[in-house]
């Protein structure tokens, strides 16, 4: 920031919409790939957690380590195995995701009634049967509760991955910083968290949508 | 096994045993911007958390920090507090970046703290309340004889949160120019250094750790003993707050 320029250069601004906007694609797609990837896994291994629950402990315990590791951490360890690369930022991303997805997806599933399993199982429900057509639809709420948080957290960490190259907005900020050139790293901040709050919102809504039973009863957040 | 050789060999360089840039200097750094922030936290959260929980008004507070706690990513914040520091440091002449990353750090601590403790409180079965008041208790021994000491695991689940919370932050600290193990793994980036950008990396990851595991024995240790027999209504909810299985997420 040169003497005398405003804090917020909006001209500035006006003149890179198309980068801004470039950006916000990118962060949006780095967060995606990784909550979509996550879900995958924390998926496969809540299915291995359901067929034999002694799998949880060691599961949540190994993700729940590799949760505790700061995010600016878990990249820099990664960086000599795969580079100032994509790959090193959506490695650590889906991560992340990983302890909190299977939480949740284990236990939506624990919270289905065990009248509404017996109800299934007497009507002929066969074992994945039942878990596909009965307990994972009640599941639900609590699975997209997952999803939002890891979904939060994941925008956020993106901003962190510009350290190493990646980042979406982070790269604004990253820029901007080098710079001190406060336009550009005070866009990247706000945009960033701007992105989160809207994917909270969007999740809330989703929510809402995907359980039109609980609307019947009472609002479940 | 190269790159593990100039790991090692990072770590046996005197040359990063002194001066600056010193390991244990370092390392006491980073924990002590950690416990500063935690402390300050603990001031400012704690009596509104219990607070809250006590009389069970205002626990839309509790609510609404959480989730603002949950969706603002410590970064941003450290990063729009940064310009904050900027002009603290021209008034006083003082260190620059120390002020947006140690309130950076407050701020992200908090909300697990008010949260936690507000829930561990509002748990707290109310018969146990309702006796302690039948033996003439008034509000503040029913606070800290039996609300306090039953909720206790709860309460230190939100500082767990908060502490790892506060140490990944310190570490972001080191890109706007603050000290502590973050250090390492920025001029690691900038050098193109790997070896010591990897051993700065696995000291913050185990300093994380570590004080992950302190609060995690902190917190088994603190269940009452007279509710330890007939199993802690703390185990449940620990490491969890309120909207879900699955706590504030760490930086």
């Amino acid at each position: 920031m040169r003497e005398g320029d405003p804090f917020i250069r909006w001209d500035w601004l006006i003149d890179h919409v198309d980068d801004v906007w470039g950006y916000t694609v990118e962060h949006i797609w780095l967060s995606a790939i990784a909550v979509m990837v996550g879900f995958a896994i924390s998926f496969a291994l809540s299915l291995v957690i359901v067929r034999s629950p002694r799998a949880y402990t060691p599961i949540t315990a190994a993700t729940g380590i590799l949760y505790t590791i700061p995010s600016l951490a878990l990249f820099a360890i990664l960086v000599p195995i795969t580079g100032f690369s994509v790959l090193t930022a959506e490695i650590a991303l889906v991560s992340y995701t990983l302890l909190i997805l299977i939480r949740n997806i284990v236990a939506g599933l624990a919270a289905v009634p065990a009248d509404v399993r017996e109800a299934a199982d007497g009507m002929g429900y066969a074992r994945w049967h039942r878990l596909w057509r009965v307990e994972l639809p009640l599941a639900v709420p609590v699975i997209i509760a997952g999803l939002r948080i890891a979904t939060i957290t994941t925008i956020g960490l993106v901003t962190v991955s510009a350290l190493i190259g990646q980042g979406g907005l982070g790269r604004l900020i990253e820029d901007g910083l080098r710079r001190f050139f406060p336009t550009m790293y005070v866009t990247g901040a706000v945009l960033s968290v701007l992105l989160a709050i809207l994917a909270d919102a969007a999740f809330v809504w989703l929510q809402r949508r995907s359980t039109p039973w609980t609307r019947a009863r009472t609002e479940t957040a | 096994m190269g790159f593990l050789t100039d790991l090692a060999g990072w770590f046996a360089d005197p040359a990063n045993w002194q001066g600056n840039d010193a390991i244990p200097g370092r390392i006491l750094e980073h924990i002590q911007i950690s416990l500063a922030a935690v402390i300050a936290a603990v001031v400012l959260a704690m009596p509104v958390g219990l607070l809250i929980g006590h009389t069970g008004r205002g626990s839309f507070v509790a609510i609404s920090l959480a989730n603002i706690g949950r969706a603002v990513p410590s970064y941003a914040v450290l990063v729009i507090l940064f310009p904050l520091s900027i002009v603290f440091a021209r008034l006083t002449g003082s260190d620059l970046a120390l002020l947006a990353t140690f309130l950076a750090m407050v701020l992200l601590a908090i909300p697990p703290i008010v949260t936690n403790t507000f829930i561990g409180l509002r748990e707290v079965d109310r018969d146990l309340v309702e006796a302690a008041r039948g033996m003439g208790m008034h509000g503040s021994q029913v606070l800290g004889r039996v609300e306090i000491p039953i909720a206790l695991p709860v309460i230190l689940a939100g500082l767990r949160t908060a502490s790892v919370q506060v140490v990944a932050t310190a570490t972001l600290g080191a890109v706007i120019g603050g000290g502590g193990l973050g250090r390492y793994i920025v001029q690691g980036i900038a050098r193109r250094d790997d070896a010591r950008l990897v051993a700065g990396a696995l000291m913050v990851a185990l300093l994380a750790i570590a004080t992950e595991l302190l609060f995690a024995w902190l917190q088994r240790r603190s269940v009452s003993p007279g509710l330890a027999a007939r199993g802690a209504p703390g185990e449940a909810a620990a490491g969890g707050t309120a909207a879900g299985p699955v706590g504030a997420p760490a930086a």
